[in-house]
């Protein structure tokens, strides 16, 4: 049978391989945020496999709510991308620097 | 090795390998669709951990709706991905390090030696008639009836949100305007002109004292 170990390293790697995105795709941020939809998919295995294999239900019905808060965190984000790129033709970080952050 | 672990080990590789080509690929059509095929994998590993609903709930909400929305907005920004990529190769070496120190460190933690089959005996499986969907229904509605509540409310308020950061009245296009309608009186669609009769060119208007003159002098 498969371990609860390997389950957890399954979403400790794609938690990894979405950071080293964040890394790689500085400039980009639509795929920043598919990178972020990676990470809240990471956290929601290690919540699923947990509640598995401790037989208590509550941590699928915290993922339930993750997912509820991430398509919410999702379409707003999209939203702000489209009107980022309708004022200022371009997705560029680098681009954005009237708050002077 | 049973068919459980073939299918987990399956499952978990395309998961891994589509999460890498999603950060790496240079298209972000391309990213989006292996983020679907990452999520679809995600959530076949799911189903096989007794997780039937959510799983199928990954697949409806993200691969159908979310995953839907992103390839939307990928194909209605016309972006120049070229400048996108300039520090790829900068930063790749930053990167694959800290993913790798990160991977590592995970593996110590969670390795066999702590969560191994030991410590953490794999379940019973759940007999044929056990619903998933029954028992998460049964503390949805009663012990987190309230965070249930409020996460209906942020999906009201991601609603209002987008449309509002979305919408744009465009210039010159003509629109109803409801509240003008309802509100308008008489005297502003009417104006009576009161003018004065123009008594000094009483009947001759040029034409006729014209044809006159043509007649007398006929």
């Amino acid at each position: 049978m498969i371990s609860l170990s390997e389950f957890l390293i399954f979403g400790g790697l794609l938690f990894s391989i979405s950071v080293a995105g964040i890394f790689l795709n500085r400039k980009n941020v639509l795929v920043l945020l598919m990178a972020i939809e990676l990470m809240l998919l990471a956290v929601n295995v290690n919540f699923v496999a947990f509640s598995h294999f401790s037989g208590d239900i509550d941590g699928q019905a915290f993922v339930f709510f993750v997912l509820t808060v991430a398509a919410a965190e999702a379409a707003i984000g999209l939203a702000i991308l489209v009107t980022l790129f309708r004022n200022r033709r371009t997705i560029n970080v680098e681009d954005l620097t009237e708050m002077k952050g | 090795m049973s068919l459980y672990q073939i299918l987990f080990y399956v499952f978990a590789s395309v998961a891994v390998l589509a999460a890498i080509r999603v950060v790496t690929v240079k298209n972000p059509v391309h990213a989006a669709l292996y983020l679907v095929l990452t999520f679809f994998s995600t959530a076949l590993i799911w189903i096989l951990m007794e997780a039937e609903f959510l799983g199928i709930v990954l697949l409806l909400v993200y691969v159908g709706a979310v995953m839907v929305l992103f390839l939307f907005v990928v194909m209605m920004l016309d972006v120049n991905i070229a400048p996108l990529r300039e520090g790829f190769i900068r930063n790749l070496p930053v990167g694959v390090f800290v993913a790798l120190v990160m991977i590592i460190e995970l593996a110590l933690i969670l390795g066999p030696a702590t969560f191994g089959l030991e410590l953490y005996p794999s379940p019973e499986p759940a007999p044929a008639d056990a619903g998933n969907t029954l028992a998460i229904g049964q503390v949805l509605y009663t012990k987190f009836v309230y965070p249930f509540e409020i996460a209906a409310f942020i999906l009201l308020v991601a609603i209002v949100a987008a449309i509002a950061l979305a919408h744009r009245r465009r210039p010159g296009v003509h629109y109803q305007d409801i509240d003008a309608q309802v509100r308008v009186r008489a005297e502003d669609r009417v104006r009576i002109a009161e003018l004065d009769a123009d008594k000094t060119r009483r009947g001759d208007v040029a034409g006729d004292s014209k044809a006159n003159q043509d007649k007398e002098t006929s």
